[in-house]
Order: C-alpha cells, then structure tokens, then sequence
C-alpha cells in the first residue's frame, strides 16, 4: 500500500474533481483491498455483495470510482468487532458518543492510523487557524478529559484540539458553571494575542453565550474579538431552542466581540477527517475525505441539490474497515470546486438526523442528558 | 539543572516514572502516559525548554529516545 505519509504532503483543498477522483479511488481500492485480506467480517459482508479481489480489479480502468465501492452503515461498528490488525497492534480503542443507555461504536486503532488521524486533522485546521499554536480556551470542564478508562468522543475531540493549544484553560467548573476568574485570568495572561476556542455547540450555548449574556447585564464584559472559535458536536438542540447557525453566530460577536466562528462536522468512526465550515458558513471536504449524498429510495447518487443520506470516505483507517460509511446524518452538497472562498472540493450543509435515528454527536448527547437530568 | 535532567524530570513529574524507567519508555507505553498523560508531558517538555513545539512535533513525539531526537535537532536542546 502507498504510504499515507505521501497522501498527507498534498494540500487540503487543492484538488479538483476531477484530479480528487483519480487519488480518492486508488486509496481507497488499496484501503479495501487490504481490509478483504485482514478482516474475516469485512470480506465475508463484501463478497455477499459481490465484492472481491477479481471485482476490485474492475476499479484499475477509468470506469469505476470510489463512488461505486460498497458501504458500511456505521451502527455495524456497535454491533461487530471490525479490526483489521492482530489484537496486539491495537492500542487505542475509540467510542463514539451516545446518551445514557445506548449503545456506542468501537473504533480500534492502530500506531498507524491513530498518529495519520491527527496529523491529517493538523492539515485541516491549520487552514483555518493558521500554523502556530495558541493559547486555548476549552469550552467544556476538566472532568471530561480525566475518566481515562471510558474515553468519549468529547474528551478526544477537546484532547484532539489541543494539539493547537499552547497554554490552555478550562472556562467550566466540573459543575458546567463558567469560571469567571480563571477565564478573566487567562485572557489577561494573553491580551492582544490569537485565541482558539474550542467546545461543543449546546454547551457553548448553554453555558458559556448564556452566561456571558447573563453577567453583561450585571456590567461584567469579556472581550474575546481575537478569538477563533471551533464548535461542533451537533445542532439538533439548539434547532429545538430555534437557534439557526447564523443567530449563533451574531450573538456571540453581539456578547464578546467573537466573530470568527467555525462549526465542524465529523464523527469518531473517521477521526481526523473533519469537515471545517468557511467564512461562507459551508462545510468543505478535504481532499483526505468525501461526502456522497445517497437517495434514501435505492442508494444511488443524488445530484448536488438534492437531500438525502451521508456517505463519507475517508483516506486514513487501516486498522479497522471503517473507510467507506453510510452515516445516519441528512445532508445537500450545496456544490464543488466553486465555493466563493477558493476551496477546491465539494462544500455541503446538513440537515440533521434521519427520523428514527439514535440521537449521536458529542453536544446532543449531553444535551439529552442534560433534559434527562431536568 | 543539565538538560537531560530537565528533560528527566519532565517525564518523572507528568508520568510519575522514576528515573530507571525512562529508557526505552514510550507513548501509551505505560497507562500513565496514554493521550492525557501526553498533552500534560508536552506542556512539562515546552516549560522547562522554555520553548513552543510545532503540532507535527507532539504528534511524533512517541518515546523517551524520539523525544530527545526532535528536542536536539529541531529546537536545540542539547544532551
């Protein structure tokens, strides 16, 4: 197999379709081929839909692209073990995020894949926050990274993300009260320099905008216009609260001057691959990964436009066959290669859950939870 | 304090390792030093260099010896 460290020397929006669909279709015809030879699961679900070593070959020629690989529904990850490396190799084991009584995806990862997953999210953000480090505020409480035997999608996205933390700060107490001292501290300690925020949108909202309204009032204001904030995890509550992307958006430049502000979209079952949002509030595909947009009615492609189920494909996963999935997210390509803000690829908007899904994504589960709890 | 010492006591404070374990000792390792143990090792290391690693740098940072290796040559610490 062709190295990932040459995949991850090309720049992440700098390829067009047409040149995209070349280098998306070798990786992952390489990424299948070496799950049918390491995964008993896999290939016996990839040869029951007539997909093997002989098939694969079709893939050399022009005809076929990645967009005719097979999928696998990601809710196949809570049900099966899907590893493809010996059990020894296997030394970090993902879960997704799920309420109180769900049950969550096992994700198994490699060295290998664990150390492409975060240099390829290094690629990604740095577009968007620049190359050096920063000092961070974590929107979120310092118990979420400490239980380090049940490992959330919410520890790893924060532990994740500081990466591009130099000195970092918790704004919750473990009670998810804001800690108005040590945030006033922190922000002391780093006037006039760039600051990254980052945490989930319903606790962002709930209790960070909310209580930065609330202390307004009282004459306490922070200043955070240097700030570049990075939120993702979910919209579904706030689509409750009737809170649209851009009313997020203006509030928070409206309480503390915060204007450069990026939802992201990505799941643990692709770590590493995330969607950023740009300054035109559209979602970007790198050239690491793609979404293809299925029709709910017999899978087939729906054309740029038109709703329907997430497919994402993901360059890195080599420990566990987790390449090509079927989310149970609701989405449009809202077009590709043409984004006002120069990105090459297709940029996309979701819509939310399919009905009758497990509510998921790490600010949704909390917030459900958190309804539980009253 | 020489800069192997420094560079000692970084992972002996964070990880709670004694000093004969150090060798040879790497990332997820041991439990102490699993993602957490890392980012707090990282902060240790940036302290007591008085320096601020690149992010490809703490991703490839993935043992005691590796460690040493990046330190020397990319930001001129020397042992």
């Amino acid at each position: 197999m062709k190295s990932y460290d040459e995949l991850l020397a090309m720049e992440p929006y700098s390829l067009n379709k047409k040149e995209k669909t070349k280098v998306m279709t070798d990786r992952l015809v390489e990424l299948t081929r070496h799950h049918l030879g390491n995964c008993e699961q896999y290939k016996r679900m990839m040869n029951s839909v007539g997909l093997d070593e002989k098939a694969l070959a079709e893939f050399d020629g022009e005809e076929k692209t990645y967009y005719d690989l097979p999928f696998l529904p990601v809710r196949l990850f809570k049900e099966l073990k899907l590893c493809s490396v010996p059990d020894d190799e296997v030394f970090k084991t993902m879960t997704s995020s799920g309420t109180t009584g769900q049950s969550v995806s096992r994700i198994f990862l490699d060295r290998a894949t664990a150390t492409n997953q975060q240099k390829t999210m290094v690629k990604i953000v740095s577009e968007f926050t620049g190359s050096g480090r920063m000092p961070m505020l974590i929107i979120d409480c310092p118990s979420v990274v400490k239980n380090r035997a049940m490992f959330s999608a919410r520890g790893a996205g924060i532990l994740g993300f500081s990466m591009f933390g130099s000195k970092k700060c918790y704004a919750l107490t473990d009670d998810m009260e804001l800690d108005v001292e040590s945030v006033r501290e922190f922000l002391d300690a780093h006037k006039g320099e760039k600051i990254l925020l980052f945490g989930f949108t319903f606790m962002i909202w709930q209790h960070f905008y909310k209580e930065l309204v609330r202390l307004k009032k009282e004459g306490i204001t922070f200043d955070l216009s240097n700030g570049v904030l990075i939120h993702g995890g979910g919209w579904k509550k706030l689509v409750n609260e009737a809170v649209s992307q851009e009313e997020f958006k203006q509030r928070l430049t409206d309480v503390c001057g915060l204007s450069d502000v990026h939802d992201y979209y990505g799941m643990v079952e692709q770590t590493g691959c995330i969607y950023m949002q740009c300054e035109h509030g559209h979602l970007h595909a790198s050239v690491f990964s793609d979404v293809i947009i299925r029709d709910p009615k017999d899978f087939s492609v729906a054309p740029h436009g038109q709703a329907g189920i997430i497919q994402v494909v993901s360059m890195i996963p080599e420990s566990y066959p987790g390449h090509s999935l079927l989310t149970e997210d609701e989405g449009v390509i809202l077009g590709e290669d043409d984004c006002p803000c120069g990105r090459m690829g297709k940029y996309f908007k979701i819509n939310g859950r399919l009905k009758n899904a497990e509510i998921r994504g790490c600010s949704d589960t909390y917030a459900a939870d958190f309804k539980q709890r009253g | 304090m020489s800069n192997k010492e420094k560079y000692n006591q970084a992972f002996m404070e964070t990880l709670e390792v004694s000093e004969n374990e150090l060798a040879g000792l790497t990332y997820t390792g041991i439990p102490a030093w699993d993602s957490v143990g890392h980012m707090a090792l990282m902060a240790a290391v940036e302290d007591a260099f008085d320096i601020m690693m690149e992010t490809d740098d703490i991703i490839d940072f993935s043992s005691y010896e590796k460690g040493m290796e990046i330190l020397s040559k990319k930001y001129d610490v020397e042992f």
